[in-house]
């Protein structure tokens, strides 16, 4: 069953068309078609394995689509430079990953890739927006999950994403740090207007944080519509 | 005592060759008197061993003998047989064979060549083919350590290479820093036996020399003369097959293809 998700609001900023993933016998994603309009955080809930990360991944090509593509605004992913697509698509993930050395060589990497030195005025925005003011010189050794965490939003919204994919942000913190990522997440969504796709486990922290849900199953998207449509049904 | 009893070389040889394997016997027997049974894997293995160098002395006896265009002919073979060896520590790594082969060629060819050419080493195929061996099997060596460093390294930063793609970085530079571990893990080795020549261990090749009459202060000299072919030769094998296999490790929409476990699988595991 393929569910079209969408919905009449602005012209989507990201849009998946029949997007799908087969390795070898196993079908990963297959014909997940839906939008991700200005301003509106966007969850994908499924139990483990249901292809959740998989379809997260195909939207800002670190996999490669086996059919479908994905169009950001209107344009056919698969025309834009990788490098170019995935600073324009940014990316969280489960674990930060940071980079040896400090937070602000790390918020400095995405610029860097295309000659863009950032300032440390912009740093210490990025920083204070993260909640972590004042943190520049730190090793990055020496931090908590959460603050790890906070630093990989730091480290993404300094590319100036225009779309944020958040694959499951919180599922490795602790409830206080995981509350303190959620009103991140508010932030970036509602505040600074940038489209989300949120991967989570967790239908209540989806029914907190999403305008809009998408359930999927076994690669397949099987519901969809407001948070309130999806989880009453 | 031997060579009392037998006079001919060949005879002295099989009589050499019995006194050697009734030593590994002991050993066998040694072992079994605590429990390790080894018997049939060591029997098959000393007589296999046996078949395949007298096999392999029989054919240089002929190729010894031949033009010195064969030794060209050997090595090109030793090359490709080198590339086959160390592709298997590569496992799972995309064309580990080609890129290893390549490598090598590169690598250990060209120090072998250059140095033919400016007459370090003899083209006569008695030097040309022992020496280029040398360099050729140490450079294969530094290539199996590169590229088993370098999957190792890959597959355990997986999220850090992910993450830098993902900021937008290309591929080459997001496993930038695993090329440098394994270039310089690859060229330890090397490094060491120049370091420790002379103290440590004093090579084959020199003792070869001097038993065969050279003047020792020039089978010296020319021992560090190979160390150092051997050093640049592997060095260069190292960096050709990283450069080889950092652009192969990505999809050309720079996506990483080496994943743990069977590659692309791992999202099924979780």
């Amino acid at each position: 069953m393929n569910v079209q998700v969408d919905s009449d609001q602005s012209p989507a900023i990201l849009r998946a068309e029949n997007l799908g993933r087969t390795v070898g016998e196993k079908i990963l994603v297959a014909g997940a078609s839906f939008a991700v309009h200005n301003g509106e955080t966007l969850a994908i809930v499924g139990p483990s394995g249901s292809g959740k990360s998989s379809l997260l991944r195909l939207l800002n090509r670190l996999d490669e689509p086996t059919s479908g593509t994905v169009y950001l605004n209107a344009i056919d992913y698969r025309q834009i430079a990788p490098g170019e697509l995935r600073r324009r698509v940014g990316m969280v993930t489960q674990r930060a990953y940071l980079f040896p050395g400090t937070i602000s060589e790390n918020l400095r990497f995405g610029p860097r890739q295309r000659g863009e030195e950032l300032d440390d005025r912009r740093i210490e925005e990025l920083l204070t927006g993260v909640g972590l003011a004042g943190f520049g010189s730190r090793d990055v050794a020496n931090l908590s999950g959460g603050e790890a965490q906070r630093v990989s939003f730091a480290r993404t919204l300094a590319n100036s994403p225009e779309v944020f994919l958040l694959d499951e942000p919180t599922s490795a913190l602790d409830d206080e740090s995981k509350h303190g990522v959620e009103a991140l997440v508010t932030q970036i969504g509602r505040e600074q207007s940038i489209p989300c796709v949120l991967v989570t486990h967790d239908v209540a922290q989806a029914a907190r944080l999403a305008h809009r849900v998408i359930i999927l199953e076994s690669g397949r998207i099987m519901r969809s519509g407001t948070a309130e449509e999806v989880f009453r049904a | 005592m031997l060579k009392n009893l037998f006079h001919d070389q060949l005879q002295l040889g099989v009589a050499q060759a019995t006194v050697a394997g009734i030593v590994a016997l002991v050993v066998v027997l040694l072992s079994r008197k605590r429990g390790i049974h080894l018997e049939r894997e060591l029997a098959v293995a000393l007589v296999r061993g046996l078949v395949q160098i007298v096999a392999v002395g029989s054919i240089l006896l002929l190729l010894l003998r031949g033009p010195n265009w064969t030794s060209i002919f050997l090595l090109l073979v030793m090359i490709v047989a080198a590339g086959a060896t160390s592709a298997r520590r590569a496992k799972g790594m995309p064309q580990a064979f080609q890129v290893s082969t390549w490598a090598i060629a590169c690598g250990a060819g060209s120090v072998i060549a250059v140095m033919t050419l400016l007459g370090v080493i003899d083209t006569a195929i008695t030097t040309l083919v022992p020496v280029g061996s040398m360099v050729i099997a140490n450079a294969m060596n530094s290539n199996g350590l590169v590229l088993n460093r370098f999957r190792a390294d890959v597959l355990a930063h997986v999220g850090e290479i992910e993450a830098a793609l993902a900021l937008g970085a290309d591929g080459k530079s997001s496993v930038a820093p695993y090329v440098l571990a394994s270039f310089e893990a690859s060229l330890i080795p090397a490094i060491d036996s120049l370091r420790s020549l002379g103290i440590v261990w004093i090579p084959g090749l020199m003792a070869g020399m001097l038993l065969s009459g050279a003047r020792p202060v020039y089978a010296a000299v020319y021992q560090f003369v190979v160390l150092a072919m051997i050093f640049a030769g592997s060095g260069l094998t190292a960096l050709v097959s990283t450069l080889l296999m950092r652009t192969r490790v990505m999809s050309p929409a720079e996506q990483l293809i080496l994943q743990p476990g069977d590659l692309g699988r791992r999202i099924i595991v979780v």
